[in-house]
């Protein structure tokens, strides 16, 4: 009976796949655990029911094959079956879904503690700014974008004057400190995208997107451009580095601000920055 | 409209309403290419799609190359490689897949199986398919254009589909595909139009809708989503064809692309994808209830047995179609839309599953004490249920908008939506291509070749889409020509890609012997008769096989019975057709 044999080694088949397959999501390095968490009582729910489904379609196809003499049973409806299995359906997708949004209701809601990191997308590579000493990011307009400005900076707003400037280099981040990632593009969509940080969102030009973490473990760590944004999309690579406090403030001495770089004369680094 | 309830046995008179008057073709031209008759129209455009897919098919085969053979092949560029994603997305999905279910079945089985001579406005019906074939062509001459079709993504998000880091974005590329969209929407709407209006005046006597095979309810109520979404798609791509051409702004920011100042401003990106998906997502469905409704009747048919729960059916039918409009933003979770939409669209988008998973129960409980007849038509039924229920409850992760957040535009997408849109409703197509086959052309389809179709076809499909799931997982992106050296991932996944690839060019072998079969089997198949499977709808009644201009001869059918009065106990046979006035059976499913 081959097509019954063949669905039960699909249901076992599948369900072995899934245990011994060595393609599993990469080690986590931000708080976002919970995400995982949501992802295997999922596997667990629909995993359960395609198994059900398979094995019994399966025992059907062998129990009930055309037999000489053997009619079909009459059933047109069966109002109370048909009830519970609504019902138990109905339980299922809930128990899915109220975790996801509690988790969901927490992704959208940023710690009153986070710093706010801004990236910048454009084809085909990340530039990242900070908010320097005064703790807060400058105005920005994409028309003001020109050869000494690439991140658009408005220079008419006082508080982007010491914002640091990190031009299509390594960002770096400091381990267990929430941040917001303020996510802007010059041109076309993008999305930036750290697997490890399991959270990404957008960026759309003409508005300022966000989402937050808390990284949680120093490495590494690629950029990939998660939003198709031209032939250059593949390649549109960068990295985020994970720092120990000591080496992030001694990363972040180096870096220089936009005051700096729009005066080329001045050479000196960035002072102590105070978090 | 006469209301006829149970036939208690005797026989209901003709209709005292005159026949309809059918347009007579005189010349070989307007009997066979302008032609008015439904079914030519329907042979019409299932070859055209089928013509058309098969170019989307190859596509595949190039996209698929480079994935597991990156570096190996020069001449797919990351141009070319992203001409191939786009072209082959979008063919498949609006120019086959909805081309083949609603012009194609929907042309051929509404008529006959609502027992009308054929479709209400025939020469708009003709018209529809012309324009559907100009559409094809326009969107064939975007392979030849200078700089060649549009690399945008079958998404076609703004600002990059028409600017000039995208293939096609400042060329004549994406100009053609808007063009040939706007035109296949035009020939729907007519076309949609034709369908909706028979099943609702065109049906025979006797035949109610809740009489109604579960192929139409499927078909009818994706036409009426149609004509409902595509409206949004439409006005998406003139929008977008103004920004192009005349430089306006719907969608186009201020934006500095390549080191200039574009001269756009104050438009959002956002709104095009709220206008596409709110098109997509029914589109989706639209592609997906005719498959649910062929698939209820391959089951029925081959199990000799009566759908379970038919009343349950058609409401989740008809409240699937209502639902898949409140769920469009699913589609972008991280768009950077508010967030807090996040909350209302995943709520609604696993609501839907509700009544998607009845259908499934209701299926496999059709199965349940059935009399299974382990033909083609069933065996792909089978594969059908199998790979659906697969590819939807992979919906469910992705639905679950914050486990969204990471699985987005990864891989594991890429096989969702191929298992449950481009695997499972394939299936369906093959398998009623086998069933109904024999009632167009007269022959059966040869079983030797089918089965070896049948076979490598659904487990091939299985093993390229149920592994590519774990390749999202893991974090590999979609719309990537290369992975390159990239950290994160280990080597096993590039040989899982190569296996992927090799799985991909063996099933397409599979449907090059398909193709063969189908042209073999009109001269040489089996003589099949009039109702081979013995089926109850009204199809398998034509007093002629294939049905002749007309369908029915003298005198259109009387109805007195449901459509799946299989198996009734104490009748002479194992089944009932609905024009049988005969002993007493189910008139219609049960109050």
């Amino acid at each position: 009976m081959a097509i019954a044999l063949v669905l039960v080694l699909v249901a076992v088949g599948s369900v072995l796949f899934h245990l011994l397959s060595p393609w599993w999501w990469t080690p986590i390095a931000s708080n976002w655990g919970y995400i995982d968490t949501t992802i295997i009582v999922t596997f667990w729910i629909t995993g359960f029911v395609f198994v059900a489904v398979v094995l019994f379609m399966a025992y059907c196809v062998f129990r009930f094959r055309h037999k000489e003499g053997v009619k079909a049973a009459y059933e047109p409806e069966n109002k109370k079956l048909e009830t519970w299995l609504t019902a138990a359906t109905a339980l299922g997708v809930a128990a899915m879904l109220a975790p996801g949004l509690v988790v969901w209701g927490q992704f959208v809601t940023v710690p009153d503690d986070a710093t706010e990191v801004e990236v910048v997308g454009q084809q085909w590579q990340w530039s990242f700014r900070l908010p320097g000493e005064d703790g807060r990011l400058g105005r920005s307009d994409n028309r003001k974008i020109g050869p000494d400005n690439p991140l658009g900076i408005d220079p008419a707003d006082p508080t982007g004057q010491d914002d640091v400037v990190i031009e299509a280099t390594d960002l770096h981040l400091p381990i267990g400190k929430p941040v917001k990632m303020l996510l802007r593009s010059i041109d076309v969509l993008h999305d930036f995208y750290v697997p490890e940080f399991r959270a990404k969102m957008d960026m759309v030009p003409g508005s300022v997107t966000y989402f937050w973490f808390t990284p949680t473990r120093t490495g590494s760590f690629d950029i990939l451009c998660a939003e198709l944004c031209g032939i250059g999309h593949g390649f549109m690579r960068g990295i985020t580095v994970v720092d120990t406090q000591e080496d992030y403030v001694a990363w972040l001495q180096e870096q220089s601000t936009f005051a700096q770089l729009s005066t080329p004369e001045q050479v000196s680094s960035v002072g102590e920055v105070n978090r | 409209m006469v209301d006829v309830t149970s036939s208690g046995g005797e026989a209901i008179p003709p209709a005292e309403v005159a026949d309809v008057e059918l347009y007579h073709p005189q010349s070989w031209l307007t009997k066979y290419v302008f032609s008015q008759d439904a079914k030519i129209i329907a042979i019409q455009y299932s070859s055209t799609a089928l013509a058309i897919g098969l170019v989307a098919l190859v596509l595949s085969w190039l996209m698929r190359l480079q994935l597991g053979f990156p570096g190996t092949f020069d001449f797919i560029t990351p141009e070319a490689y992203y001409q191939f994603v786009t072209m082959h997305g979008m063919i498949m999905v609006v120019y086959l897949l909805t081309a083949l279910f609603l012009g194609g079945f929907g042309n051929y089985l509404i008529p006959l199986m609502v027992g009308a001579r054929d479709m209400v406005f025939p020469y708009a019906n003709m018209l529809s398919y012309w324009i559907y074939l100009l559409a094809v062509l326009v969107l064939v001459v975007s392979f030849f254009a200078p700089g060649g079709p549009t690399g945008a993504g079958w998404t076609l998000y703004p600002p990059q589909a028409i600017l000039g880091g995208t293939p096609g974005g400042q060329s004549a590329g994406i100009i053609l595909m808007l063009v040939s969209l706007i035109l296949f929407i035009i020939g729907f709407t007519m076309g949609g139009l034709n369908y909706v209006v028979t099943v609702l005046q065109g049906r025979a006597r006797g035949m109610t809708l809740m009489r109604m095979p579960l192929t139409v309810w499927g078909i009818f109520t994706a036409t009426v989503m149609a004509l409902f979404a595509f409206p949004a798609l439409f006005v998406a791509s003139v929008m977008m064809l103004f920004d192009r051409l005349l430089g306006t702004s719907f969608f186009m920011p201020a934006l500095v692309e390549m080191g200039e100042q574009l001269s756009y401003g104050g438009g959002s990106p956002i709104l095009f994808q709220h206008l596409f998906w709110f098109f997509g997502h029914p589109e989706v469905y639209i592609v997906a209830l005719p498959a649910f409704g062929i698939v209820s009747d391959l089951i029925s048919t081959h199990a000799r047995k009566n759908i379970f729960g038919y009343r349950m059916m058609v409401w989740a039918i008809v409240i699937i179609g209502a639902l898949s409009f409140v769920v469009w933003a699913h589609h972008m979770y991280v768009s950077g839309m508010n967030p807090y939409f996040g909350f209302f669209f995943a709520t609604t988008t696993l609501i839907i599953a509700v009544p998607t998973a009845l259908k499934v129960y209701n299926w496999v409980l059709t199965l349940w004490r059935g009399d299974i007849h382990l033909t083609l038509p069933m065996l792909f039924a089978l594969a059908f249920i199998v790979t659906f229920v697969n590819g939807g409850l992979t919906g469910l992760f992705l639905g679950n908008v914050v486990v969204d957040v990471p699985l987005s535009d990864t891989m594991f997408v890429v096989a969702h939506f191929h298992m449950v849109m481009g695997v499972a409703p394939i299936l369906v197509i093959f398998g009623a291509i086998y069933h109904w086959y024999p009632k167009v052309t007269g022959r059966m389809l040869n079983e030797a070749l089918g089965q070896f179709h049948f076979w490598v076809t659904f487990l091939g499909a299985y093993l390229i889409f149920f592994p590519m799931l774990y390749v999202g997982l893991v974090g590999v992106p979609r719309r990537y020509p290369e992975l390159g050296e990239t950290a994160f991932i280990p080597d096993s996944v590039h040989t899982l890609n190569a296996f992927i690839s090799v799985m991909a060019f063996i099933v397409g072998f599979a449907q090059i012997v398909f193709l063969f079969n189908l042209i073999w089997s009109i001269r040489n198949g089996r003589d099949a008769g009039g109702n081979p499977w013995r089926a109850t709808t009204l199809e398998w009644q034509t007093p002629e096989t294939p049905p002749p201009h007309g369908n029915w001869g003298k005198q259109v059918p009387v109805v007195y019975r449901w459509a799946y009065d299989y198996s009734v106990p104490n009748a002479k046979q194992d089944f009932l057709p609905q024009n049988d006035p005969g002993p007493r059976g189910l008139a219609e499913a049960p109050r």
